[in-house]
């Protein structure tokens, strides 16, 4: 964390991060939550789950496999659990 | 004698506290090393573990415990005169609040981000995790059932904050919804609603078309209505029903949706209320009315002024929120003096201006002796005391009386509403998780842990044996608030002990408040519960706080009687220790 110069502008700022913050936890997990959603729908053909948007989806690939290398440490596995993607 | 001097007093005392004290054992006791990487570092994943500017992580720790409680308390407790209220927040907050709050988010940050009833379990035993759930458990009941009972009052008492109130809900719900789609800040638009509802609370002080006096619609004071309630009780149940079916809704939906500009908005509530009272206090330079001490108290100040006033001087409460989120969050360890020790301070501070506004809101010293002429009676009348010492306060800043109350009443209404939802949230959590300890997977779903939540607040509320009329069952057990957020307090300065112990230090200043603490709350445990609640006594039995009670003493012994065990060397030494 860079310490900033003293203005009034960074005194609002440290002000409305300081109410914020209390919830910024949850909604950091619904967010979260929304992103874990649309990642299974991304690689649900992967999983079994027939996805008729499967080409389509092939390209937000490069996109969100750091999202899902995030994600599989999170759920407790070390190593990427599919086989088509190896991330790590 | 002019109230500023106490204001003063208490300033300089905190000061003091803090300027030399804190660093004393921040330097010498605690060691705070500022390389030290903190679990906000070590695990740092965006969601819960995150570094966060001091001052931010200041302000979130001192709104998360402000709230009506530090009004509350010194509100009572100056029936035994101003004096011991005085000595018991300055010193309580010196030495015991300030060591505790900044001990408990030391430790949890030396121990991973973990909270308190976390390490109890590791140090003392499962008994121990139980006892803290238990105690959570039975004081958010509480707390649920109490500030339902509090809010209805205030309703019914100043039925011109009622609009302003509910004026909140929509505009926090518009404030969520285009902050959350447009990603901007809450800052202006929250300022925005704060000024439509503190106009609206003007306007409604002047016609009375908008004053929602509920009694008035059931037919006045004396009148019958359905259910064989008089007028008065079916305001209380009408408002403790819509209070229920809100915190319900408002537990359930996503934080975004309400609670969270809702509470925003609230927050700056709380910087108004201090400004004015304090502000009100320079311009108005009120006297001291009340007496240094009451000679003639019927029941003794000791030892239950240290259960009376609790947040305030100490509160275990705020060890669950050092322990819970700010040290998931703290960026260096040596912040932990400035969040802990200094938070303790602004709630210090808050509990101080209580103690004035009310002993200076009576024009003379048998005004305040006749409203405070027994402890049962100063514990009815003490925030009403406060509201009207507060909005004489802030009538000396020009505004009209009227207006004043209504105002206060809505900040008072506002914490008491904040702390009313996060508590039935906190439940929600707990019952979840005691369902998920003990599989008993029903009761882990969202809607059926809120309605046990909710129908059991309910309950509690409206048990027609209240002590303060229909709708009041909350003051049923709220004798046993105070004992057990002590207890809380008490226990968790023991485990600062045992480690500071363990890493070969001196332990001194958080064991003696330790002592001082435990031994105040189990003597007067073990006074309300043997000679008061069970029967033997001279007082009637009243089986549901000895029963409670009793639990809870028990409990207390054997953890105590474990903890010093461990202490003494001989325990579980399981906890990770690492200096």
């Amino acid at each position: 964390m860079v310490e900033r110069k003293f203005s009034i502008k960074r005194l609002v700022e440290l002000y409305d991060e300081m109410l914020s913050v209390p919830h910024r936890t949850e909604i950091a997990r619904e967010l979260r939550d929304e992103d874990d959603l649309f990642l299974l729908l991304v690689y649900s053909d992967m999983l079994g789950i027939p996805n008729p948007a499967f080409y389509y989806t092939l390209e937000l690939y490069p996109y969100i496999i750091e999202k899902f290398h995030d994600w599989h440490l999170r759920m407790g596995m070390e190593k990427s659990p599919l086989d088509g993607i190896r991330c790590c | 004698m002019s109230g500023i001097w106490l204001a003063l007093a208490g300033m300089i005392v905190f000061f003091l506290g803090y300027r030399y004290y804190s660093k004393f054992v921040a330097e010498k006791i605690y060691k705070l090393d500022a390389s030290y990487k903190t679990p906000a570092h070590q695990m740092e994943d965006g969601v819960d573990f995150v570094p966060t500017n001091k001052f931010v992580l200041w302000g979130h720790h001192f709104t998360s415990v402000a709230g009506a409680a530090p009004i509350v308390g010194p509100a009572i407790a100056v029936y035994w005169g101003w004096l011991p209220a005085l000595l018991w927040v300055l010193l309580g907050t010196v030495f015991a609040a300030g060591v505790h709050d900044f001990g408990t988010l030391v430790l949890s940050v030396r121990n991973k981000g973990q909270s308190v009833g976390t390490l109890a379990h590791k140090l003392i035993g499962q008994r121990a995790k139980i006892l803290f759930l238990f105690i959570i458990l039975l004081l958010v009941l509480m707390v649920n059932a109490v500030f339902a009972w509090v809010i209805a009052n205030l309703f019914i008492s100043y039925p011109a904050s009622v609009v302003s109130v509910f004026i909140q809900i929509p505009l926090a719900i518009w404030i969520g919804y285009t902050v959350y789609k447009r990603k901007g800040t809450m800052l202006l638009p929250s300022l925005a609603a704060l000024a439509t509802m503190y106009a609206a609370a003007v306007l409604a002080s002047y016609v009375p078309v908008l004053q929602i006096d509920l009694v008035s619609y059931f037919g006045g004071e004396g009148a019958s209505t359905p259910f064989g309630l008089n007028a008065t009780s079916m305001a209380f149940l009408v408002w403790i029903v819509i209070l229920m079916v809100y915190v319900y809704i408002a537990s359930t939906l996503p934080v975004w949706k309400l609670l969270q500009p809702r509470d925003y908005i609230n927050s700056h509530q709380l910087v108004v209320g201090l400004l004015l009272l304090y502000a009100g206090l320079l311009v108005t330079n009120p006297e001291v009315t009340a007496p240094v001490t009451n000679t003639t108290a019927e029941t003794s100040w000791f030892p239950l002024l240290f259960i009376t006033i609790a947040c305030g001087a100490i509160s275990g409460f705020h060890g669950l929120v050092s322990s819970g989120t700010s040290s998931k969050q703290l960026n260096k360890e040596t912040d932990a003096r400035f969040v802990g020790y200094f938070g303790a301070v602004g709630e210090g501070a808050l509990a101080l201006v209580a103690i004035i506004a009310v002993v200076t809101f009576f024009p003379t010293t048998g005004d305040f002796t006749n409203t405070y002429s027994s402890f049962t009676e100063s514990s009815a009348a003490g925030l009403g005391v406060f509201i009207e010492g507060a909005a004489q306060l802030a009538t000396g800043l020009g505004m009209p009386a009227q207006v004043a109350s209504t105002i206060v009443s809505v900040i008072i209404v506002s914490f008491a509403a904040t702390t009313l939802d996060s508590s039935v949230r906190l439940m929600r959590y707990i019952i979840a998780e005691l369902g998920s300890e003990y599989n008993i997977k029903p009761i882990t779903k969202m809607h059926v842990a809120t309605t046990i939540a909710v129908v059991s607040s309910a309950a509690l509320t409206l048990i027609p044996e209240g002590p303060r009329g229909f709708g009041s069952g909350g003051y049923l057990l709220w004798p046993l608030f105070g004992t057990s957020n002590q207890l809380l307090a008490g226990i968790s300065l023991m485990l600062i002990s045992i480690w500071l112990k363990r890493q070969g230090r001196n332990f001194l200043p958080a064991f003696l408040p330790m002592v001082f603490l435990l031994t105040m709350t189990l003597w007067a445990m073990i006074n309300q519960v043997v000679f008061e609640w069970s029967g033997v006594g001279e007082a009637e039995a009243s089986w549901l706080l000895f029963t409670f009670g009793a639990i809870i003493l028990v409990f207390a012994i054997w953890i105590l009687i474990t903890a010093i065990s461990t202490l003494s060397g001989k325990g579980n030494k399981d906890m990770d220790m690492s200096a």
